[in-house]
């Protein structure tokens, strides 16, 4: 098992939950302490894309090497 | 009182969920004790540095250094770019051929190769007991905070348990998770989740800092808002009275970083096992130069949060609400309550106390949303569980293979000893959940337990260094001063007076340090001389070892890592030029 494989899943899960969540509450009083931002939006985006370039890496060192 | 969201719950269900679903995986791929203890020695470099780095990032790490920058700032990095780098560099360059070009699997048994057989007991049943005492310290302080925190109180009515239970389920809880990932996928599972785990601390402190830092004005802000002891590493350390540790510069190069720091990074089994675990000669001695460059930029994750939490203008957004009794605390690092719920008063300054250790779970209570918050705190967990899974490893591997295949049972096929590893790792998470227990019924022996592993791991960087590059040590010399620079620390603690700790052996103490820190560092210091003073002079008067049984084992008489196959950036020694010009140019930068 490529390591990448798990990691970049795990941050791809983690990341939707938090985007979904912050779309949904996009505006909500909750932003205050993070200064007003919508962190969990921008964050959950951020490991969106992580976890999906983990997946490809992953992926790319699995096409290169031939079955053993 | 923390209350946790339904998202919260699950951002941390679906990291144990892939924590347990990894060993799960990997236990097919378990099938010899290589594998188990090993990890198969296919790991690649990336990986075993970063878990290299992760298996020290235990609960201490996290929210020890957080306490110390809100305690001393930012010369808590000196513990990082001082007291980690060289270190880390030389291991890979100089130390990890003998690790791992030799046919020792693990750290005592290089001891036994090089030496002899009571010099790697003596090395084994040490290191064995410190891993089970310092998981079950790391048990401790997870149910401890989770219990102080009120983490799980809202989870716990809401099932109608009883909250007196809350301590011994997160005990349990932790213990049966690293349980489950290590019994199956052994080394290679703990990896993994270190790795993980390292990805997690990340994704969730730096934002934290970040958020943090905007909210204070940046470095810029914190630099003129705080004290200037606390946001320079040299500035004062000529003088142990202008400095925010209490040290003075050699006591500090000397005792942390080159002693104590050496004795750890290259001598412990808990993080040279990730290095042993790599696919090559290579691939090993480039483990801890990757490690080391994440490792140097940690101060900003770690001892960043309790410099923001001490200035004076972070949280004006909103007042915190971690404590009632916070209003007219200053600083966003709470008060300390005992256990009536009353704020802790100092019996000297009449102040009342702060509670360091709550420096990150506060930060995250106030800068993060529901959400955010579960992201944080699954990080922190994340840190707990993989101090723990080291420690664990650790101990299943020196246990099989040094003392119970040492001592107890000689000639058993594989299979047996792949399942005493697996019982090695029940009883031995069985106990860190005594030796937790013990934490909270005996404080005091466990602070005495500690004291007597750092004097027992004080000298010890002596000997690998006598024993690596000068082939006329003896066994007898080892052992006779690995002892004997135990016993020096011990006697130097005894006679000196640092803060309020040593002094314990004599009425008038010889000598009284300006801080505790100094005492250790000096403790150390005292240490490792007399090992080095005494190994010499017994290897002189005893017969050394036949040179033709050291091959692969001293410096002198090995051969140099082949490496004319590696283009000049991919040698581990152009990675280590880069990693030590990087640490002079933070050191530089935040002087």
């Amino acid at each position: 098992m490529d390591i990448r494989t798990p990691i970049g899943l795990m941050f791809l899960v983690k990341g939707v939950i938090l985007a979904g969540y912050g779309a949904y509450s996009n505006a909500s009083p909750i932003y205050d302490r993070s200064l007003g931002m919508n962190v969990n939006l921008y964050w959950g985006f951020l490991l969106i894309a992580f976890g999906i370039s983990m997946l490809a890496l992953a992926r790319r060192s699995l096409v290169n090497t031939p079955e053993t | 009182m923390m209350n946790l969201s339904p998202i919260d719950w699950l951002i941390m269900a679906v990291y144990f969920a892939f924590v347990l679903g990894i060993g799960f995986v990997l236990k097919r791929q378990t099938r010899t004790s290589t594998d188990f203890f090993e990890a198969g020695k296919s790991i690649p470099a990336w990986v075993c540095g970063l878990a290299f780095i992760s298996a020290n990032l235990g609960a201490q790490e996290v929210i020890g250094m957080a306490a110390s920058g809100a305690k001393y700032g930012m010369a808590t990095s000196q513990f990082y770019w001082l007291g980690a780098i060289p270190a880390m560099v030389f291991v890979g360059l100089f130390m990890m051929p003998f690790y791992y070009g030799s046919k020792a699997r693990s750290v005592p048994e290089y001891l036994r190769l090089r030496f002899d057989e009571k010099t790697r007991g003596l090395n084994a049943i040490s290191f064995a007991c410190m891993t089970v005492l310092s998981s079950g310290v790391s048990m401790y302080a997870m149910a401890k905070l989770i219990q102080t925190l009120h983490l799980f109180d809202g989870l716990f009515m809401a099932l109608g348990i009883p909250l007196s239970w809350v301590f011994f389920v997160s005990i349990s809880l932790s213990a049966l998770i690293v349980l489950g990932y290590i019994f199956f996928g052994g080394l290679t599972s703990a990896i993994y989740n270190e790795v993980l785990q390292f990805f997690l601390i990340v994704a969730g402190f730096f934002p934290l800092v970040w958020l943090g830092l905007k909210d204070v004005g940046g470095w810029q802000g914190l630099k003129s808002s705080l004290d200037s002891k606390m946001v320079h590493t040299w500035v004062g350390m000529a003088n142990p009275a202008t400095n925010s540790l209490g040290v003075e510069w050699f006591g500090m190069a000397m005792g942390l970083g080159f002693v104590l720091s050496f004795g750890y990074w290259c001598t412990d089994f808990l993080v040279v096992q990730r290095a042993m675990a790599a696919d090559s000669m290579t691939s090993a001695r480039r483990t801890p130069l990757i490690a080391a460059i994440p490792k140097m930029f940690f101060p900003f994750l770690v001892i960043m949060p309790g410099l923001i939490a001490i200035a004076p203008n972070a949280g004006r957004i909103m007042p915190t609400t971690a404590q009632v009794s916070q209003q007219q605390n200053p600083t966003l690092v709470p008060y300390k309550l005992m256990p009536d719920g009353q704020v802790k008063i100092n019996e000297q300054t009449h102040q009342p106390e702060l509670d360091y250790d709550l420096v990150i779970p506060t930060l995250l209570l106030h800068y993060f949303p529901p959400g955010m918050l579960g992201l944080g705190l699954t990080a922190l967990l994340a840190s707990f569980m993989s101090g723990m899974a080291g420690n664990v490893t650790a101990f299943n591997t020196v246990w099989t293979y040094d003392i119970y295949q040492a001592y107890i049972n000689k000639k058993a096929s594989d299979e047996h000893y792949l399942w005493m590893g697996r019982m090695a790792t029940v009883f031995g998470i069985a106990l860190s959940m005594g030796a937790a227990y013990m934490a909270t019924a005996f404080n005091n022996i466990m602070d005495l337990l500690q004291l007597v592993f750092a004097f027992v791991n004080a000298p010890l960087f002596a000997t690998f260094l006598l024993g690596m590059f000068w082939r006329r040590t003896t066994g007898h010399g080892a052992f006779f001063g690995l002892v004997s620079g135990t016993l020096a620390a011990a006697f130097h603690h005894g006679v000196t007076l640092g803060g309020d700790k040593g002094g314990w052996l004599v009425h008038n103490v010889l000598h009284t340090y300006p801080s505790e820190m100094a005492q250790n560092f000096w403790t150390a210091i005292y240490a490792w001389v007399t090992c080095f003073v005494v190994t010499v002079a017994i290897s002189l008067f005893t017969t050394p070892r036949p040179e033709d049984e050291l091959k692969g084992l001293v410096y002198s008489l090995t051969e140099r890592p082949q490496e004319d196959h590696l283009t000049f950036w991919q040698r581990p020694a152009t990675l280590a030029v880069i990693v030590l010009l990087m640490a002079v140019a933070l050191n530089l930068y935040f002087y």
